[in-house]
């Protein structure tokens, strides 16, 4: 299989440009964009099975030469940490063109716009070359833009722009950080493979200036801190996730599942993937308060928020907040239960608050309006749907047997061994996810039926569809988490021993 | 080599076809009834000389009419540059219903004389052609400015233009004569040679140089000397305004590259330029440059009329591209020529839609954009949001490789310049908002009741314009190889 992971990158950006000289009629661009993310799934299921476990570099590389003057390859490939995210987002992007087929405002621009997004992040899991890595993760911006600017809520302009913005400023810390880095590595190069591997060229002595020389940072942890932001922009972390709840709550139910299931990861995984192997000794002496603390903080304050909120979408919102924290605590702890539990944890928010979103996404379509205090006694309406909600509810929440337990006790083991306090205060957020969940399936669930919705119809077999293999993924992972943690170790590993002598 | 007068006429035949257009138009605007024909003379004109200018690579570089002007890479590249503007700028013309209402004749004669002030601009080497051929440039944009019969606006920004303008030269050859007065000479090569040899007063050649530099900000609009730019761009028919701001533009950068830098400094091997110790004007341009490109994007953010918020985002440019020539090496420079190539598509193709809009709505301000990808008209808006992201420097698009390459020249030195790159893309993201305003009021604003929709057929003119430079602008933004070796090798100076 020659270019798989480019065919895997470029056949939704084809798939667009087939949507847009389309004829407009909506049925058929509906299952030519469905038809466009097949392929991928198909090589990322391929991937999955030919993957080999034992190996922690780089598999299914393709490198060729893009710009020579300025050492700019093209260069693709995939390791464990990656191929967890391109299986989700190949995964996630073919279920939500379904769960997008109620679109019915300019059809065509939104099919071209979500496969071209599709594109944009299959890129940045495969891109070994940071110019080409940045290149994707800029372009995943635009189209998000669109989509949540026209085709979602009310106030879609202003999440829209706000989203547009913060992240925009994230990266522009990033260029610089990339800047700085290609002209630390000799010969000059934005080849990812040899930056990591040059490492311990790029110098930590305290920088002379203020306000570095206060802090004691050298080179390292100038850049680290820019690219750090730039990321923390994306997972979202504290104080940098006011865009998260406006953009949740705006966009349409497809765009919120790839939304929270894939662009938060990219934060983290950009993380893993360029700080922690590029700049191992900032990595050591920042991570526990950029990382640790700030993912503590994370946890408990999205649950408080989530617990708080009275629109549906916006707690589920609140809640990926408090679960990306676990993310973070996780990679704090440089323990091979921490880092594992951490990308196991990405993966799994992915699946659960993808079906989350989903759901919320059903009964908005039904009662178009999402008040939790509007509802009650929905079991006694839609049986099988309270069923499905229950499911992903109680994952999220991390009952043993699925899929989210097994990812938040390996990031508490893991953090035990190190920060016990820290480990403590994040325990803590289990509580809380149980209380506003738990409180949510009592006010809109349980209860006596409301009389305004006696006539909801149930869950279609469309959206079940959609549901039905993540609920699966739940299921499998969380008794038999070696699935996903396989594909993790090797890599994980050795990302681990890279910063470990730095502590 | 350098030529004598008749000698230099065989390598000036770019020159000769331009002015052999001019006389033709002018006389035959007396007896030609189908006044659009004269356009279409005018662009055989600019294309025959685009012809003949690549013809010139051939030949060897040297010194024409006794050291006035010189042939070289660097000149051939804006020379080139400067007829790629006036074709567009014609084929812009030709579409616009501005221009059906001005003496055609007397437009297109003045538009190419324009062009051939740029020609000189570009490879003026000596102080005095500098001068006259600024003047040239400025002389016949004054009057395209008020060229518009009836229109207050366009009178008092041809005005304000002609003041400001007269100031600045003014300031200009009196520094030049300060130069004159240093060295007793005006060709660049003999100003250097003296400023190596004689003992100068370094404050006063610092003054002068800052007097000159008043002429050629004028030009480039950089900050303190852009009062003029947003009356003028909002003022001047929408097609000379889409020429000023690349072409123009563009031909300042060449002039003042060709004084700062052959002209005063010295390079050394592995392309680093050296100023004359003591007289720190690459200091000056650093923060004139982040002044320009913070006021440009800050006063940009509340326009309300398109024309008069990409005068802004301009001046926000000149700024970028001023960063190059503050770093004093070759990448600087190079990164600057790829600039303007990829300004001029961006920048042009914006005007382009502006232009197509407000010949069917009449109206210029963003409040007439509003919801216009849902009026009928949205392969003109998908192409402005296109030009508007690459302005801002968003991949994949041209106008990001051409800040990057910016950027990369600029973070190499080091020190200061990592402060002023840190600017440039806090600026970049300033600049997100107000194009991105504009992307909204197109396509994310629902249109209100009243508006008009705005048909834009498949076979409407500017459309043979427009798809082509949306098409450049993304080519450019993923395939640049050929583009950036270009650029380079227009890098190179006669200066012997």
């Amino acid at each position: 299989m020659e270019n798989l992971l480019t065919y895997m990158t470029f056949i939704p950006l084809a798939g667009a440009a087939i949507v847009l000289v389309l004829p407009n009629n909506a049925k058929l661009i509906r299952w030519v964009s469905a038809a466009a993310t097949v392929p991928p799934l198909l090589m990322a299921i391929w991937l999955f099975g030919n993957f080999d476990r034992n190996q922690a570099g780089f598999q299914f590389v393709e490198k060729y030469e893009w710009i020579p003057a300025f050492n700019i390859s093209y260069y693709m490939g995939v390791d464990g940490l990656s191929i967890s995210m391109v299986l989700l987002t190949a995964l996630l992007c073919f279920l939500c063109i379904f769960a997008s087929f109620g679109i019915d405002k300019a059809v065509k621009g939104y099919f071209a716009l979500f496969l071209m997004l599709d594109a944009g992040m299959m890129g940045v899991f495969c891109a070994l070359d940071f110019f080409l890595f940045f290149i994707f993760w800029e372009v995943m911006l635009l189209p998000m833009y669109f989509l949540i600017g026209i085709w979602g809520g009310p106030r879609r302009e202003y999440a829209a722009i706000k989203f547009f913005l913060y992240t925009f400023f994230g990266s522009a810390f990033m260029l610089i950080s990339i800047l700085a880095l290609y002209f630390s590595t000799e010969p000059h190069t934005f080849d990812m493979t040899v930056m990591m591997a040059q490492a311990s060229k790029f110098g930590t002595e305290v920088l002379p200036i203020w306000p570095f020389n206060q802090l004691g940072w050298g080179f390292q942890h100038a850049v680290w801190m820019a690219l750090f932001i730039g990321f923390a922009i994306k997972i979202p972390a504290f104080p940098f996730h006011t865009w998260l709840p406006d953009a949740h709550v705006e966009a349409p139910t497809a765009v919120s599942v790839i939304l929270a299931g894939v662009l938060l990861k990219m934060g983290t995984y950009g993380i893993l993937r360029i700080n922690f192997p590029m700049l191992p000794e900032a990595t050591a002496d920042l991570t526990f308060w950029c990382l640790g603390a700030l993912g503590v903080w994370n946890i408990i304050y999205g649950a408080l928020c989530a617990m708080a909120q009275t629109d549906l979408k916006k707690l589920v919102a609140y809640s990926s907040v408090s679960h990306m924290g676990y993310v973070m605590l996780g990679m704090a702890s440089f323990t091979t239960q921490g880092i594992n539990g951490a990308v196991l944890q990405m993966f799994n928010h992915g699946t659960i608050t993808g079906m989350l979103f989903l759901l919320v996404g059903v009964i908005y379509d039904r009662a178009h309006h999402r008040e939790i205090d509007g509802f009650g006694g929905l079991a006694a309406i839609m049986p099988v749907y309270t069923g499905v909600t229950a499911l992903a509810f109680f994952a999220s929440m991390g009952l043993p047997g699925l899929s989210g337990f097994i990812s938040e006790i390996l990031v508490l083991l893991g953090t035990w061994q190190k920060y016990p306090i820290l480990t403590i205060l994040g325990a803590s957020g289990v509580i809380l996810t149980a209380g506003y969940l738990l409180w949510t399936i009592q006010r809109v669930y349980l209860g006596p039926p409301n009389e305004k919705y006696l006539k909801l119809p149930e869950i279609s077999g469309r959206e079940m569809f959609t549901l039905v293999p993540l609920g699966a993924i739940v299921i499998i992972v969380g008794v038999y988490p070696n699935v996903v943690l396989a594909l993790l170790r090797a890599s994980l590993d050795q990302l681990n021993q890279v910063v470990i002598p730095h502590l | 080599m350098s030529l004598r007068n008749l000698a230099s006429l065989s390598f000036f035949y770019p020159e000769l076809i331009l002015t052999g257009t001019i006389i033709l138009l002018i006389v035959l605007d007396l007896v030609v009834r189908a006044k659009r024909s004269l356009a279409l003379i005018a662009l055989a004109g600019s294309v025959a000389a685009l012809i003949a200018t690549f013809d010139l690579y051939s030949a060897q570089p040297g010194f024409l009419f006794y050291r006035m002007i010189v042939l070289d890479n660097f000149s051939l590249f804006f020379k080139i540059f400067a007829l790629a503007a006036t074709i567009l700028c014609i084929w812009m013309s030709l579409g616009s219903s501005e221009i059906k209402q001005v003496y055609q004749g007397e437009y297109y004669a003045l538009l190419l004389t324009s062009t051939l002030g740029m020609f000189f601009m570009a490879s003026s080497s000596n102080l005095l052609m500098a001068y006259l051929s600024l003047e040239l440039v400025s002389l016949t944009s004054y009057v395209l400015t008020g060229f518009l019969p009836r229109n207050r606006r366009s009178s008092e920004a041809a005005l304000k233009y002609l003041i400001y303008g007269g100031v600045a030269s003014g300031t200009m050859i009196y520094g030049m004569s300060w130069i004159f007065g240093m060295t007793g000479n005006l060709d660049y090569a003999a100003i250097q040679t003296a400023l190596g040899q004689a003992e100068i007063n370094t404050v006063a050649l610092f003054i002068a140089f800052m007097f000159i530099l008043v002429g050629f900000g004028y030009k480039i609009v950089f900050v303190p000397f852009h009062m003029w730019s947003p009356d003028v761009y909002q003022g001047a028919p929408t097609p000379f305004t889409a020429f000023l701001s690349v072409a123009s533009n563009a031909a300042g950068m060449a002039i003042m590259i060709r004084f700062f830098f052959p002209g005063v400094s010295r390079v050394v091997p592995g392309g680093e330029w050296l100023f004359i110790s003591g007289v720190e004007w690459p200091h000056v341009l650093l923060l004139l440059s982040m002044i320009t490109m913070t006021v440009g994007n800050l006063c940009a953010l509340n326009q309300r009329n398109l024309k008069r918020m990409l005068a802004y985002s301009g001046i926000a440019h000149a700024g970028y591209m001023l960063m190059g020539l503050a770093v004093l090496n070759n990448e600087g420079l190079s990164a600057i020529l790829f600039y303007v190539v990829v300004y001029l598509f961006m920048n042009l193709g914006a005007f382009v839609v502006v232009g197509m809009i407000a010949n069917i709505t009449g109206g210029e301000d963003i409040e007439d954009y509003r919801g216009l990808a849902w009026r009928g008209a949205v392969i003109p808006a998908a192409c402005l949001a296109v030009f508007l992201l690459s302005l801002t420097g968003l991949p994949p698009f041209a106008g990001f490789i051409a800040k990057f390459f910016l950027f990369a020249a600029v973070f190499k030195e080091g020190g200061p310049f990592v402060i002023l790159v840190l600017v440039a893309v806090l600026n970049s993201v300033v600049s997100l908002y107000y194009y991105a305003k504009i992307i909204r009021t197109m396509f994310l604003d629902a249109p209100n009741p009243e508006d008009k929709t705005v048909a834009i057929g498949a076979g409407d003119f500017n459309l043979t314009l427009l798809v082509p430079l949306t098409a450049l602008t993304v080519v450019f933004g993923v395939y640049f190889g050929p583009l950036l070796k270009y650029t380079n090798q227009s890098l190179t100076f006669f200066v012997k």
